[in-house]
């Protein structure tokens, strides 16, 4: 019997997965943003679980609006990355310090 | 004949490994391009568990707004720039075991606080959609169209700045490079391009001979 735990820990799970994503793969900018894509399928997860359990209509709609803003996001990320690399012909996080943060 | 229920929860911890399984190859693999393949694979899984809970439009946007745009565009990049792969992976075991503490710690932490139990009681219940005797689309459609509809034209001025930002950042105007200019090329008049003149015929010089000319 599917129950809504399944849903929630497979999407805790993911979760953690892209958390350590992060972590192990510091000096890549495209596995970063691969990452946060994972992170953002995660939480959708949730959402759709407790729209179809609780039979809120809201959850769904949200996920729709996340999904908007990911695909937004990653156009405007992977252009700065285009833009990064003509310029400073490397995507290495620890050799982007120009700004000496 | 197989338990309905007993097969649903078949699919779902199949799909369920493959999902999670491709998660671990995307954070993992060393040659990008293969990390987003494993990503593509981690959605398209994701989107047959969404199926197995009835949410069919967002399962297929996932696929086609996902699977379809977002990733071609990241395999797209991953494939222009030409990365050292060897010096990316520098500090991978480095930070390997603490992302394993952190994550497994984290891990832990959620699944305490959520309470599994709990929510181990909530059986899936009828489609909300089918007992309101609509699709789930169109119960998505309702809702974004009445009570959504203000965040739904933002979201679709989100996408406009997107596009608009995108462009923005990545134009660039190469010097030395030789355009056409289309206004000047549609205002031009006959008049500035031809000047007819009139001159007498010129007769002074000699007309070629028979022989010369054969």
């Amino acid at each position: 019997m599917l129950t809504l735990s399944h849903y929630i820990v497979l999407g805790a799970v993911l979760f953690c997965i892209s958390v350590a994503g992060l972590f192990i793969n510091r000096k890549n900018v495209i596995v970063l943003l691969m990452a946060i894509e994972l992170m953002l399928l995660a939480v959708n997860m949730n959402f759709v679980a407790f729209s179809r359990f609780l039979g809120d209509v809201s959850g769904q709609v949200f996920v729709f609006f996340i999904l908007t803003v990911a695909a937004a996001e990653s156009a405007i990320g992977l252009a700065i990355l285009v833009l990064l690399f003509r310029n400073r012909s490397t995507i290495n996080v620890a050799e982007i310090d120009s700004m000496k943060g | 004949m197989i338990n309905p229920q007993l097969f649903q929860l078949i699919c779902f911890y199949a799909f369920a490994t493959v999902t999670v399984a491709s998660a671990l190859a995307v954070i993992t693999l060393r040659n990008s391009v293969h990390a987003v393949l494993a990503l593509v694979l981690t959605f398209f899984s994701s989107a047959c568990i969404w199926l197995l809970a009835e949410a069919e439009f967002l399962a297929i946007a996932l696929i086609v707004v996902y699977v379809g745009a977002v990733m071609v565009l990241f395999l797209f990049v991953v494939m222009m720039l030409d990365i050292d792969q060897e010096k990316m992976r520098e500090g991978f075991v480095k930070f390997l075991p603490v992302g394993l503490i952190v994550a497994l710690v984290m891990l832990g932490e959620m699944l305490a606080l959520i309470g599994v139990r709990a929510m181990h009681a909530t059986v899936l219940g009828e489609n909300p959609a089918t007992a309101a005797g609509l699709s789930n689309t169109a119960w998505l459609g309702h809702a974004l169209y009445t009570d959504y509809l203000l965040p739904f034209e933002i979201a679709a001025l989100i996408l406009t700045v997107g596009v608009v930002a995108a462009v923005a950042l990545t134009l660039r105007h190469r010097g030395g490079a030789r355009y056409q200019s289309a206004s000047q090329q549609v205002a031009v008049k006959a008049s500035d391009r031809v000047r007819i003149v009139k001159m007498a015929a010129d007769t002074s010089y000699d007309q070629p001979s028979a022989e010369e000319t054969k």
